[in-house]
């Protein structure tokens, strides 16, 4: 029996130094295999007396236990240890930047435009569209502006040999639309207008959306609540705002939305946001709709105010100078 | 339009503080644009009169005055100006007064004589901006009163701003009238008295411009003194509006223009021969304005001649061989009414933008000549001591601009507005605005008085009444109304998702000036079709851009110039040319690139952007549109712009889409480009339609990949390449691909390999290898026959 007990010792003891999954395999060969030495230990009980065997059994039996486990635990360790090694091997700098990085974005103009547009979108708004090159009768008559009229002068028009003009407004698309369709219509279109005007806060190319809302019950107090909603949801907060009487010649009454803005050094000042009014009898009537049975309103809104004071911008000039330190800060 | 408060509030009552004043009037639509406050912080200064002034021992420019200043003794003060005199009454700083400047005044040594305050000019005291010397105060101010009392302050210069409707307000009377029915108050304005005639001039007036000019009213005034000074209240309250005193008869005209809103004009009278005739000018006319300017007319222009000479611009400006000089003792005024037709633009047409031409194109009351002219003559007579002659002048009633009544239906008002007014609150409100109000069945008839130019129809009464209401209490309401909901349809892009592609590989949207300048067109061979405006800003702004390239270039340019050698911009945005009948819009997408491919990083190796980097950023574009099976890509008929060999033609179906690859290197050179820069642009219209998705079965059996190599001429194109292997295998080859091009060292010069990897599939079966042997063998022969290939050893 002694002989078992060192046999198994001595086993643990090999076990335990070897110290590869490949030597640890070969071991159990060794002891355990068809013709390993423990194995070996079951042909000698043939020699034993049969009151004998029995013990002597259970205690090899016992013994192939016990290195069996002995020789698991070992694998178990080994392969937990090579996994180990291994993960710490494949250690990298997970700091390093990512590969092929695209970081670029849209104008901070055409940021603030389509969220301008999806608000009224959301409202049942569609958009609609026309040309930049615009004739006379579509940027002044059709919107009540007589020939010569004083209103001309405050539109610095860009005009062409034939005539023909760069559209001062997106307002002649409200024009277009109300002669493509019949109410109940509600429509914005943005675009780019032009003024023969260039300095600090006057670009000669700048970025109109009109709205346009022609209905059988519409009036002032929806005009109101339209844009104090889109406000409201344009800043993602609340204002003090005041409608104050204005003059457009294709709206009547007329008002501009002033907000109360804080400026930077802390006072609050009163900021013209947009030009609004209900649509001119006249508008409606050169379109062909019948101004007794449809009411409607418009508004125009200047998509680089809003993005000035939505995103910090202060000088006007640099939505155009493409620089490209200035438009990453927006992508 | 810029007034004094002061002035203002003794023409009417205001119940109201400035604040609430000025409140009021930006929400009755006269915006405040500015307020100046005067005077607020002239204590300590005061009427001083030198009584005595001699050479300073040590310094030639000043002078040791003795100033009366109503104290136990005169002050001695030190002083500089040049016209400081003895008898001269001007404002005096005393000790421990600080004017507006943050100027302290202390005793003070001036090269050694001790100097007891300051006599100071206009501009030290902040009252205007004359610097020259010393503000000179009329005689009849009594030395040492408090300069506030003097000059009628505290008080503020307002400016509003006015829209081109509201005329009526361009003068005090208007505006006076417009903040009475404001505030519900009373106006304190009394017509002026007719002037007792004390001379026989007279002179003929005829009117030969119908409707242009209804009215012309005048009067000669004789025997002026033209060195009369003008009283500072008058001059005050033209400082205050912006106006800088001139001459007693100039400073006249001015006031009872600021006064009532009529436009006046003064004539020497001894330089006028025979009869004043208002006509149409004749073709060439020329005349020498008052500023110096000669200007030719047309007839499209109002006249004001006499029987030898044109005088003046009706409305506009006078000429200078008839204007007022300091040696003018006889004065003809003239104070006439010009329709607005006949005078708007006509300013402008010759560069002049004048007090008289910015109230008569937008209108004034007719009935304000007669008014104007008794009130000038009356202050002429009275400041320069002339004798008034008889009212001259002519009129052709039948055309006078007639005022209609207008209805206002009280049901209309409620529905534009969504607001209830009541009947009375309307009824004062119309009347508040000198409106003759009758009641009708569904509301009201108003009969708007002759300075409201601007009310003609229901609509403009709507605004009165919200106007002098307040807007403030139009309710906040939402709009109801059926929901129309109309999707976008899915057959179509919209142009933005296609920048949202591109700015997801990087490239950054920018917004170039839709005009571009002429001679860069030319550089691109694009100098033919183009649409020119007639009045560009300047060269670089003279021409509608054809494409987009050439302004996102420049954006390029520009960038580099400023240390970013890396750039990728894209735009969206519309190009012109010239059509037969009309300029054609045609909406487009560009792309410029240059430097490396990638930013630079530590795990790709630096190299620069090519040809094919920006074709898969453009296919990438075209993949949201249509299967990679519509577009291809050729070298036709390129624009000159592109390299001839590293440009490509952009294809839809067969149909030209754009175009996309190198910038001409010679176009490049002319630039001033020091880089390759990879070009791209997309006609919209081409692109932006979008194949709705038809779903097939996908196989149920597997797929057979076969690779295959080749070697043939440089010349044949992968394009070529791909559509004879489609063309031998059918519907079997589910994929072709190519995945590695060589040429060089082991094949002959011109030749090149090609490897391509076939997937091959079958709806029907699971392929054998015999019949995937049996593909290549057939595409290897396909191969050798159209594309003079071989297979690689």
């Amino acid at each position: 029996m002694s002989d078992i007990e060192s046999q198994v010792r001595d086993a643990l003891a090999d076990i335990e130094r070897t110290d590869t999954l490949d030597a640890l395999q070969a071991l159990r060969v060794a002891l355990l295999g068809k013709s390993g030495s423990i194995t070996a230990q079951l042909k000698t009980l043939g020699k034993l007396a049969p009151e004998e065997r029995k013990a002597a059994g259970a205690a090899i039996n016992q013994a192939k236990g016990r290195v069996a486990q002995a020789l698991d635990a070992r694998r178990d360790a080994l392969q937990e240890a090579a996994l180990e090694q291994r993960l710490a091997s494949e250690r990298i700098d997970v700091t390093l930047p990512g590969r092929d990085g695209g970081r670029a974005g849209l104008h901070p103009v055409t940021r603030a435009l389509e969220r301008i547009a999806d608000i009224f979108e959301r409202l049942g708004y569609q958009r609609a569209d026309g040309p930049e090159i615009e004739d006379d009768w579509h940027n002044f008559e059709a919107l009540n502006f007589p020939p010569n009229h004083p209103a001309r002068t405050m539109h610095d028009t860009f005009y062409f040999p034939d005539g023909r003009l760069l559209r001062t407004h997106t307002s002649p698309v409200q024009v277009r639309a109300l002669k493509d369709r019949q109410p109940p219509v509600r429509i914005i279109a943005p675009g780019k207008v032009y003024r023969s005007d260039s300095d600090q806060t006057h670009s000669p190319m700048f970025h109109q959306i009109e709205g346009l809302l022609v209905d059988e019950t519409s009036s002032f107090a929806d005009l109101k609540g339209t844009l104090v909603t889109f406000v409201r949801a344009f800043f993602e907060r609340d204002f003090e705002m005041r409608f104050r009487p204005s003059f457009f010649p294709f709206t009547e009454p007329s008002a501009e939305l002033d907000i109360r803005w804080e400026t930077g050094d802390g006072s609050e000042r009163w900021m013209e946001v947009l030009g609004c009014g209900m649509v001119h009898p006249n508008v409606l009537r050169n379109c062909g709709i019948d101004p007794e049975r449809y009411t409607g309103f418009a508004f125009g809104i200047g998509v680089e105010r809003f993005a000035m004071l939505r995103y910090g911008v202060t000088d006007l000039r640099a939505f155009f100078e493409n620089d490209l330190r200035f438009l990453r800060q927006f992508a | 339009m810029k007034f004094s408060e002061k002035w203002l509030r003794e023409l009417v009552d205001i119940p109201a503080d400035r604040e609430a004043l000025l409140r009021r009037l930006t929400m009755a639509g006269l915006e405040v644009e500015d307020v100046e406050l005067l005077g607020a912080s002239l204590d300590g200064v005061v009427v001083g009169e030198i009584v005595a002034a001699a050479p300073h021992p040590d310094a030639d420019r000043l002078q040791v005055c003795s100033v009366e200043a109503g104290l136990d003794a005169p002050l001695q003060i030190v002083c500089g100006a040049p016209n400081a005199r003895v008898g001269l009454k001007a404002p005096l700083a005393t000790v421990g007064a600080t004017l507006p400047g943050g100027i302290q005044i202390k005793k003070a040594k001036l090269r050694g004589v001790e100097s007891f305050g300051m006599l100071c000019s206009a501009k030290e005291l902040g009252v205007d901006s004359d610097a020259s010397g010393l503000m000179e105060l009329p005689a009849e101010v009594r030395a040492g009163a408090p300069l506030t009392e003097a000059l009628g302050l505290p008080d503020a210069a307002i400016e509003i701003g006015l829209t081109p409707n509201r005329s009526d307000c361009l003068g005090m009377w208007g505006l006076a009238r417009d903040v009475a029915a404001q505030f519900d108050s009373a106006l304190k304005i009394e017509p002026p008295p007719a002037v007792a005639v004390d001379s026989e001039a007279s002179r003929d007036v005829r009117l030969d411009a119908g409707a242009d000019c209804p009215r012309y009213l005048g009067r000669i005034v004789e025997g002026i003194d033209p060195s009369a000074p003008t009283p500072l209240w008058m001059a005050e309250r033209l400082r205050r509006a912006g106006l800088r005193p001139i001459s007693v008869v100039v400073d006249v005209t001015n006031y009872v223009m600021l006064e009532t809103g009529q436009p006046l004009h003064a004539f020497d009278n001894d330089r006028l021969q025979g009869a004043i005739t208002v006509r149409r000018a004749a073709e060439g006319e020329k005349l020498t304005l008052l500023d110096g300017n000669e200007v030719a007319l047309t007839p499209e222009f109002l006249m004001i001649a006499d029987a030898s000479a044109p005088l003046a611009v009706a409305g506009i400006m006078g000429g200078q061989a008839s204007s007022v000089t300091d040696a003018t003792r006889n004065v003809f005024l003239e104070s006439a009414h010009f329709a607005p037709t006949a005078i708007s633009g006509r300013a402008r047409k010759l560069g002049l933008h004048t007090d008289a031409s910015h109230r008569f194109e937008r209108g004034v009351d007719p009935e304000l000549p007669l008014q104007a002219l008794e009130r000038a003559s009356a202050l002429l007579c009275e400041l320069a001591g002339g004798r008034a002659g008889p009212r001259l002048g002519a009129e052709r009633l039948e055309d006078l601009p007639k005022r209609e009544a207008v209805a206002l239906r009280r049901a209309r008002l409620t529905r534009v507005l969504g607001l209830q007014i009541e009947d009375a609150a309307v009824r004062r409100i119309l009347e508040a605005l000198q409106c003759t109000v009758e009641d009708t069945e569904d509301g009201w008839r108003a009969l708007p008085p002759s300075h409201r130019f601007d009310i003609e129809r229901e609509e403009d009464l709507i605004e009165e009444v919200i106007r002098i209401h307040g807007y403030e209490h139009i309710p906040t309401h939402a709009p109801s109304g059926e929901l129309a909901l109309k999707a976008d349809p899915e057959e179509r892009l919209k142009p933005l998702d296609l920048g949202r592609q591109l700015a997801s590989r990087d490239y950054q949207e920018a917004l170039c000036m839709a005009f571009v300048n002429a001679e860069l067109l030319q550089d691109w061979g694009l100098g033919t079709d183009t649409v020119a405006l007639a009045n560009p800003l300047s060269a670089d702004l003279a021409v509608m851009r054809p494409s987009l390239l050439p302004g996102l270039i420049e954006a390029l340019r520009r960038n580099r110039a400023r240390q970013q050698a890396r750039v990728r911009l894209f735009e969206l945005g519309n190009t012109f040319r010239a059509g037969a009948d009309a300029p054609v819009q045609t909406m487009e997408l560009a792309m410029v690139a240059c430097g490396s491919a990638h930013a630079e990083q530590w795990g790709q190796a630096a190299r620069d952007v090519d040809f094919h980097d920006i074709k898969g950023d453009v296919e990438s574009v075209l993949a949201l549109c249509a299967a990679p099976r519509a577009w291809s890509f050729d070298a036709e008929a390129l624009p000159h712009w592109l390299h001839p060999g590293r440009g490509a033609r952009v294809l839809r179906d067969g149909e030209v889409a754009g175009y996309v690859g190198v910038l001409h290197p010679r176009l490049a050179a002319a630039l001033d480009l020091e880089t390759d820069v990879l070009v791209a642009q997309l006609q919209l219209e081409t692109v932006l339609p979008r194949t709705l998705p038809h779903a097939q079965p996908v196989s149920r059996y597997p797929s057979v990949r076969r690779d295959l190599a080749v070697e043939l001429p440089e010349t044949v194109s992968w394009g070529a390449v791909d559509a004879c292997v489609r063309g031998a295998l059918g519907a079997r080859l589910a994929q072709l691909l190519v995945f590695d091009r060589y040429s060089g060292k082991g094949l002959g010069d011109g030749r090149k390999s090609l490897a391509m990897g076939l997937i091959l599939q079958d709806a029907s079966r699971t392929l054998t290898d015999e019949d995937a042997d049996q593909c290549v063998a057939d595409a290897l022969a396909a191969l050798e026959r159209d594309c003079m290939a071989r297979l690689r050893g």
